[in-house]
């Protein structure tokens, strides 16, 4: 059973956003993602500015025997990248929801976030790629 | 023969366990009409004897001449244990060191290697090699594009002094991912420094600069790199192994050093042996290792806290990251480098000082010798290494077929790549070229220059 | 069992006498140009150096001693003859730019090569100079490309690729601009012909196939793939990685393909050299011909001559600096010369006989088989889910403990989808004894997993190191030797 909590929205390619008080939305990577991959070894994480179309890859996350894109499900502008994922990469695998997020961006269209999967969705998602 | 061990009792035996009556049956899968009914390709085997004469024969019909001739191959003396150990079965016949536990041997090779590498170019990490020194060139080009996070330019400034087949395959490599190579322009054998205004305002991922050049001079290093810097641009150094014995390294360049360096490993160790096969070995700074292209080794612990070496970032390479890998190289030339580990550690950093000043000292004793003879003379002043343009007062095949006549390899025309030189001849003498060597050019060259100077006056 | 050999640069010993004169002509190179600090060298002695690496090299599992059953790699033996003969002074001398009177023997090899390479793949011409399994690919798919522009016919950007693919295919295609478009297989391992259909169009380049398959099996419907890609306008790029066990039997041509690579370090048995060099030979069909890449051997008026971009305007152009790997093409002409039609012939068969033995053994002492209704072709796959569910014993843990018993392991977790997979490939070159022993092996491991499973587990326990931590290794990457003084990077 993974974890998956209420508040947050999630993304078929398993990742997870947060609309924050001040209009900008965090992002990270579920933890059913980081079960998949491993323990992560690095994470590339773009610069603050950094303009992203939904589908760009915007980060990338890396174990031993995995590397996978992070793709920017929303459009917008990077406000700020998580500055201690340089030095501790498994900081995703120990708190993906908290600690381990990747970075925050300045949406372009924060409405499409009422779109994508709540948690129950995306526990349901998962389930189902695992029968 | 091929090296079958079955006997006949085996391959019966065989055969009743799985349930076939012959062997014919195991290709029963295969639509019959595809098959082929009589296969003439090469005729009857051979034995090894018979294989032997063969090649004694063919090889002996190829002439050894006196070698003169660089150009990006050099003929350097191999000390006798590089190839006795690097052609050990352990090496030889081992397979991608992908199981680190019964690949140690191979795994610290490669790391030594890695370290010298460091070492020679002044960078921070080196990988496990790539094809040759044009293949390496072409993958530094596209490791500058994909680190350069400053720019989004395809564009990559190359010097018209780079070996013309380093930028042709370049080209080849490049073209699929629309990369574009800028020439820069040449004066007096050496990248115009000049020409650099004129670009001032564009755009590039990367400035390249071959050191020393194709010609042998050497380059404004410096300069080259704190212009590619202050322009938002990488430097990639491409340079002769050999001569960074004595040449100040890439990672020392101007005011913040190469980003990468990259070349040809022939130099250290690996026989001339018509084109390949030989490496090409590539350097970076650290911060940049994750768009470093091939294999690389580290060193770790195993479950009991020894030290031991494994294959490491690997999520860059293709049998992870696919069509998102950094390159699709897999096979590199690690039979090459275990021999050019050897050769570093037999010369140690003596021994390849040694070995650079030598090649250098009997090029500029060739030079000297040949501009003394009429209708000879340097074609640049630049400070060369160990290769010098000669212009000459006559074609260079008329001067190249004197020599071979006398069973010596004269040089490279130069006619081809760089029509406007005409004619000219590039030159070599390295350390295995003796004095009495370089006398029997000088002697040639003069026979030639004297008959053709008497027929004419 | 630890056999730790130390870091060369962690002896010290020195060598007086040089290898060659000194130069006793002071150097007359500028200040600025020079080396300020230090090369940091190993400073050690002759016998040093030899004693090093000699047990540097005993620390390595090889051919030449131990079986050594990797999929798709065909680790056949490397006959010590074709090293003898690729190393005669006369080819190693020879110097690359040479002009081509003084190379005649040495272009007749390689212009002999081009020739069988040809009438083993049935292609219409063929170019050595790709250096690697990889740059074949990257030759082939440039060569697609290539065509393609050529009719005006740009927008083909589409190469296919089967899931199960080599990663060096999906690598190539990006390399070369193209977009990857990934193909199922069906569980009887075949293509998925009707998914294929629905992914081919206008946009489609090629696709890209090894036949037998990365599954161990071979394609029965080649056919219909080749006319399905054909009536699109796409092309059929043939991965020779697998050409070891249809030696002789059927041609790449035959099977509709318009561009092969072949792994001359695979079927031709030039050695692995611990990672390389390779050679990816590449041969096409009349379409491909105007583009292969250059130097091309080609023999005019009685000599052997380099075909180059002035004689092939269209070609892709150069890949290597000079002839690609010359002296993996020299060990690969001896061996074919040896094996002569019958020999060659006799590879398939016996590759092909090997890997249905073992099959046979592996399935009756119940080893679950990827494909079990299928032929092997010279390799298959077993899949250890079972053992996993019921154990927690992985493939991966299979694959050391073989290495505590003097085997190397089989290629583990390729292809991607077969879960905890062994694909094991035992090439011709091996004997009955060996392969029952390699039976013995697995189904002692087996019981062991259920039995003991901590021995496999923590297994390896006799080779020189144990388990590495990788995770260290790729979080806090140690690349190169930085002890004693060493020069500071900027």
């Amino acid at each position: 059973m993974i974890e998956a909590p209420d508040n947050l929205k999630y993304t078929e390619a398993h990742e997870w956003l947060r609309l924050e008080d001040d209009g900008t939305v965090t992002l990270g990577i579920t933890d059913h993602a980081q079960q998949a991959l491993g323990e992560l070894v690095f994470v590339d994480v773009p610069d603050a500015g950094d303009s992203f179309e939904v589908g760009d890859a915007c980060a990338v996350v890396e174990s031993v025997k995995a590397a996978s894109d992070v793709y920017c499900p929303l459009a917008g502008t990077v406000t700020e990248a998580n500055p201690a994922l340089g030095d501790q990469p498994e900081l995703i695998n120990s708190g993906p929801y908290v600690e381990g997020w990747i970075l925050r961006l300045e949406p372009q269209n924060p409405e499409y976030l009422e779109d994508m999967l709540d948690a129950e969705a995306y526990q349901q998602l998962v389930a189902g790629a695992e029968d | 023969m091929p090296f079958i061990p079955h006997t006949a009792e085996d391959t019966a035996a065989m055969l009743a366990r799985i349930g076939v009556a012959d062997i014919e049956r195991l290709f029963d899968e295969i639509p019959s009409g595809l098959r082929v009914n009589e296969f003439d390709c090469i005729g009857k085997g051979l034995t090894e004897a018979e294989i032997s004469r063969l090649m004694h024969e063919r090889a002996s019909a190829d002439k050894q001449p006196l070698c003169f001739l660089g150009a990006g191959a050099y003929d350097h003396y191999v000390p006798a244990a590089v190839w006795d150990i690097a052609t050990r079965g352990e090496f030889y016949s081992a397979y991608t060191p992908y199981q680190a536990e019964a690949s140690q041997g191979t795994l610290q090779v490669i790391y030594e290697f890695q370290s010298m590498v460091t070492s020679l170019t002044g960078l921070d990490v080196a990988n496990a090699s790539l094809y040759d020194g044009a293949s390496a060139f072409a993958e530094a080009c596209l490791m500058a594009v994909r680190a350069n996070r400053k720019s989004e330019s395809r564009r990559i400034l190359v010097p018209r002094t780079m070996h013309p087949t380093y930028r042709a395959v370049a080209q080849t490599i490049l073209a699929g991912q629309s990369l574009e190579l800028v020439e820069l322009p040449m004066r007096d054998g050496r990248t115009a420094l000049s020409a650099l205004q004129a670009l001032a305002t564009e755009e590039f991922a990367a400035v390249a600069v071959q050191q020393p050049n194709f010609f042998g001079a050497l380059e404004p290093v410096d300069e080259l790199t704190d212009w590619a810097h202050g322009h938002g641009g990488m430097l990639i150094a491409v340079a002769n192994p050999i001569a960074l014995a004595v040449l100040k390294p890439p990672g020392k360049w101007g005011a913040d050093g190469a980003d990468i360096a990259c070349g040809e490993g022939q130099p250290l160790g690996i026989p001339l042996s018509a084109g390949g096969p030989y490496f090409g070995y590539m350097a970076s700074k650290e911060s940049i290792i994750r768009q470093m292209p091939g294999r690389i080794v580290g060193r770790t612990v195993d479950l009991d806290g020894n030290p031991g070496f494994t294959l490491t970032l690997q999520a860059r390479e293709q049998h992870i990251r696919r069509s998102r890998a950094t390159s699709n190289i897999c096979t590199n030339q690690g039979l090459m480098v275990t021999a050019a580990t050897i050769y570093m550690s037999l010369l140690g950093a003596d021994g390849l000082r040694q070995a650079a000043l030598a090649c250098h000292a009997n090029t500029r004793a060739l030079v000297e010798g040949l501009t003394e003879l009429p209708g000879i003379t340097r074609a640049f002043d630049a400070p060369y290494f160990h290769e010098a343009v000669l212009r000459l007062d006559r074609p260079a095949p008329e001067l190249l077929g004197a020599l071979a006549a006398q069973g010596i390899l004269g040089g490279y025309d130069l006619s081809a790549d760089y029509p406007e030189l005409e004619p000219a001849l590039l030159v070599c003498a390295t350390e295995a070229r003796s004095g009495g060597d370089i006398q029997r050019y000088l002697q040639a060259a003069a026979d030639l220059l004297f008959e053709s100077g008497r027929a004419t006056g | 069992m630890t056999m730790t050999e130390p870091i060369i640069f962690e002896y010290r010993g020195s060598r007086r006498q040089p290898f060659t004169p000194l130069s006793e002509v002071p150097a007359n190179l500028p200040e600025d140009a020079l080396r300020q600090d230090q090369l940091l060298m190993p400073q050690v002695s002759e016998l040093q150096v030899v004693r090093h690496y000699t047990r540097l090299s005993q620390l390595n599992y090889s051919i030449d001693t131990n079986f050594y059953p990797l999929g798709s790699c065909t680790m056949k033996y490397n006959p010590r003859i074709c090293n003898r003969l690729a190393m005669l002074p006369g080819f190693l001398a020879r110097h690359p730019l040479a002009p081509e009177e003084q190379g005649q023997g040495f272009m007749q090899c390689l212009f002999e090569l081009q020739q069988m390479l040809q009438q083993v793949t049935g292609m219409a011409e063929v170019s050595l100079t790709p250096m690697a399994g990889a740059q074949g690919e990257l030759a082939g798919v440039a060569m697609i490309r290539a065509y393609h522009l050529s009719r005006g016919d740009g927008d083909r950007r589409q190469i296919i690729v089967p899931d199960a693919a080599h990663g060096t295919n999906p690598a190539t295609a990006t390399m070369c601009g193209c977009e990857v478009v990934e193909v199922a297989t069906r569980p009887d391992g075949d293509l998925d012909l009707d998914a294929l259909r629905t992914i081919l169009g206008p946009k489609t380049a090629g696709i890209m196939l090894t036949n037998p398959s990365t599954l161990g099996v071979f394609e029965r419907q080649i056919e219909a793939i080749a006319a399905a890609v054909h009536d699109v306008g796409g092309l059929l790029y043939y991965d020779g990685a697998n050409l070891n066990a249809i030696l002789g039997k059927i041609l790449p041509v035959d099977m509709g393909f318009d561009v092969v690579h072949v792994n001359l370090h695979k079927t031709f048995s030039t050695p692995h050299g611990g990672g390389g060099p390779g050679s990816g030979a590449v041969g096409v069909g009349e379409r491909l011909r105007p583009y292969l890449p250059v130097p091309i051997v080609e023999r005019r008026d009685g000599a052997y001559v380099w075909a180059d971009e002035s004689d092939r305007p269209q070609t892709i152009g150069r890949l290597s600096t000079y002839m690609g790997n010359a002296g993996v093409l020299l060990r690969a002409y001896v061996y074919l010369r040896m094996l002569g039609d019958e020999g060659m012939q006799r590879v398939a068969d016996f590759a092909t006989l090997n890997a249905n033995y073992l099959m046979t053994c592996l399935a009756e002492a119940d080893f679950e088989l990827a494909f079990p209704e299928r032929r092997a072709s010279h390799e298959f796959i077993v899949t250890l889910k079972k053992v996993t569910r019921d154990t927690g014993v992985k493939a991966m843990d299979f694959a050391k403990a073989l290495l505590d018993r003097g085997m190397h392991a089989p290629t583990t977790y390729f292809p991607l989808m077969v879960p905890e997979c062994l694909l094991i490939e035992p090439t011709e070159t091996e004997s009955k004894q060996v392969l029952d022993a390699f039976v013995a092996s697995l189904v002692e491991l087996r019981e062991l997993a259920y039995s003991d499973p901590q021995q496999l587990t923590t297994a390896p326990h006799s080779t020189p190191v144990r388990r590495l931590d990788d995770v260290r290794a790729a979080k806090h990457p140690d690349l190169a030797w930085r002890g004693a003084p060493k020069p500071t990077s900027k």
